[in-house]
């Protein structure tokens, strides 16, 4: 009849509390590691999320159309082939395909936005009346850009809130003409607030119609061109529909490179799963360096405690039983630094929420799972070589040891 | 109900080997008294621990209660040596982790009794050596005296057939060597059969019969060598 489990757990539970310290600092060397992967595997969740939510802010129907191919490293005309630019009549052909919802011809540039005798240097958007819809943002004063034909110059702008402030201070800018380069603008809005967008400050901004845009700046073809589908399901065949169609007005050449939102996220979640992954690994080494703690501290015990080995031979306490009795401790203490650092790794995400609001961080449970799985695996991993020593002493031997 | 024919015990040393026991024969009766005494060195703890089947005759019979054990495989031996011997130590070999009363339910706690039975029983050996007073403390705070009587307690708690005792007496002072050997010779005139290997020839004048080793082999005259008591 051999010993109920209980009872063994028991007993490696007191030898475990014999030696407090021994075993409190072999249970910390684990704890640390677990706390690493913890903390860092949150940190990388986190900014993924962070990622994933700033785009999809703007719907995950989104697909964008830029001028250049990829392959030909967007540079036009290299190979001397008859590169076509993406026009604002491009740009309207597509709004006219089934299956688009809405689209913003782009051509951006940068510029010094004045009233009075003040100004500010900020990013300035051509775009059309479809942008709110598409981005998701109302006007907060006055109306966004009317609907004008694609090309089409208009002397209108709609402000950020935070370029308002800057220029206008509490005053309201609606009515108001402001200079940017050499065109004089009538502020006909201010946007609500939206927020950066990986770093660009979207309420920063000023938005002019497009063909204003490509004017001032001196452009011959739009940046960009953003299509909004009206289902995701549809978006592959419309992917399909916008190339067709590109290409033809292209003279079947495919000069353009279509992003699809998803595409890009799928870009994104995978660098950033691949970074997370590698700072998860190294913190994983601090697991080890805990595991080979954990395997001198039993090493150790081993060697202390051969007289009780001998005893608990002598008492009829078979090899093997003394082997997963050792075995046990070594897991009990990886396991014991599994759960405190997970505690502690916690403890500290929720003291960094205090400290610092905006750090992404969300904790993968299948991290949380996974190291402690890891931590079990580390013990049974670490236990094994002390636990044969400890099953392969000779009793009389051991007896002897005192 | 012990008995070894023709026991010898040889180690392999360097080129040579050593005879630890040479052609030892012996048999002991239940419920006697017996002295394992001569110079250290002379091969009494390997005699003693071949009996406590800690150890394997490497040629020779040692029968226990009617069975051949020199040859049992190491389960079976284990199984000897939790219900049917009991062990004393020189140095006690309590775990100073645990109470005397801790340390006196272990070989229960491996043989998978139920606790409350274990405590009953840890209680009642305790009592039998008169130490239950004593039952909360630590080694650490027990005196040696009653450290080898909470041993005692512990060897004899799982009611074996023979409580083998390795110098018992060897770590303390006069008046607990004879507060210790008290108990034990009270356990035997209860029944209990008794191998005590000493090199005290004062502590082996009280047993009923005293063996000499001398160099492995038994010495003094055959009468000595074979059990008088009818168990």
């Amino acid at each position: 009849m051999a010993a109920p489990s209980s009872e063994l757990f028991r007993f490696v539970l007191g030898a475990v509390a014999g030696h407090r310290l021994r075993s409190s600092l072999s249970v910390l060397g684990v704890g640390i590691g677990v706390a690493a992967v913890v903390l860092l595997s949150s940190l990388g969740e986190g900014t993924r999320q962070y990622i994933v939510s700033q785009f999809s802010q703007f719907g995950t129907n989104l697909m964008a159309i830029n001028p250049g191919k990829v392959k030909t490293m967007g540079i036009p005309g290299v190979f001397g082939g008859t590169t076509h630019q993406l026009t604002p009549e491009d740009a309207g052909s597509l709004r006219r395909l089934p299956g688009v919802d809405a689209m913003i011809p782009v051509a951006m540039g940068q510029g010094r936005v004045e009233f009075g005798g003040r100004g500010r240097s900020v990013y300035i958007y051509g775009v059309n009346h479809e942008l709110p819809r598409v981005w998701g943002v109302g006007t907060a004063q006055g109306s966004f850009l009317p609907p004008l034909d694609s090309g089409r110059r208009a002397s209108l702008t709609v402000l950020g809130p935070k370029l308002a402030r800057e220029i206008f201070g509490t005053a309201s800018p609606l009515g108001q003409r402001v200079r940017i380069g050499s065109e004089s603008l009538v502020v006909i809005g201010v946007m609500e607030p939206k927020g950066q967008l990986l770093g660009f400050d979207l309420d920063d901004t000023a938005y002019i119609p497009v063909g204003t845009a490509m004017g001032l700046f001196n452009l011959s073809e739009l940046q960009e061109i953003d299509l909004l589908a009206s289902s995701s399901e549809g978006i592959p065949a419309l992917v399909a529909q916008v190339r067709a169609a590109l290409m033809a007005r292209h003279r079947g050449e495919e000069d353009f490179t279509i992003t699809t939102q998803t595409e890009m996220l799928d870009v994104f979640g995978r660098v950033i799963g691949i970074v997370t992954l590698a700072v998860t690994a190294i913190a994983g080494i601090s697991l080890v360096v805990g595991a080979v703690g954990i395997l001198t501290v039993m090493w150790i015990s081993v060697h202390e405690r051969t007289a009780e080995i001998g005893l608990l031979r002598a008492l009829g306490v078979e090899g093997s039983t003394v082997q997963a009795l050792f075995l046990l401790e070594a897991i009990l203490l990886a396991a014991g630094g599994g759960v405190a650092g997970l505690a502690f790794g916690l403890l500290v995400q929720a003291l960094l929420r205090l400290i610092v609001p905006g750090l992404p961080l969300a904790t993968p449970p299948e991290a949380v799972v996974a190291a402690l799985v890891m931590t079990l695996g580390v013990g049974a991993a670490a236990g094994v070589l002390p636990a044969r020593k400890a099953a392969s002493l000779d009793p009389i031997e051991a007896l002897r040891a005192e | 109900m012990i008995g070894l024919q023709g026991v010898w015990r040889t180690y392999p040393m360097g080129e040579g080997v050593v005879h630890a026991l040479r052609d030892v024969s012996l048999s002991i009766a239940a419920g006697e008294y017996v002295a394992l005494i001569g110079p250290s060195g002379s091969g009494k703890s390997t005699l003693l621990h071949i009996l406590g089947c800690l150890d394997r005759p490497t040629q020779g019979r040692y029968s226990f209660e009617g069975r051949e054990v020199g040859s049992l495989p190491d389960g079976e031996r284990s199984l000897l040596r939790r219900n049917r011997i009991g062990f004393v130590f020189q140095f006690f070999h309590l775990l100073p982790r645990l109470t005397a009363q801790g340390n006196v339910e272990l070989p229960m706690l491996f043989g998978g009794i139920a606790r409350d039975e274990r405590r009953e029983r840890a209680t009642r050996a305790l009592a039998s050596v008169g130490l239950l007073p004593r039952a909360g403390h630590r080694p650490d705070q027990l005196s040696g005296g009653e450290r080898q009587r909470a041993a005692i307690a512990r060897a004899v708690v799982m009611n074996p057939a023979v409580l083998l005792a390795d110098e018992p007496t060897g770590n303390l002072d006069r008046a607990s060597a004879q507060e210790v050997m008290g108990v034990l010779e009270a356990m035997n005139r209860q029944g209990l059969t008794l191998v005590v290997v000493t090199h005290d020839p004062v502590l082996a004048g009280h047993a009923q019969r005293v063996v000499h080793l001398t160099d492995g082999a038994l010495s003094g005259p055959p009468e000595v060598l074979t059990s008088t008591v009818e168990a």
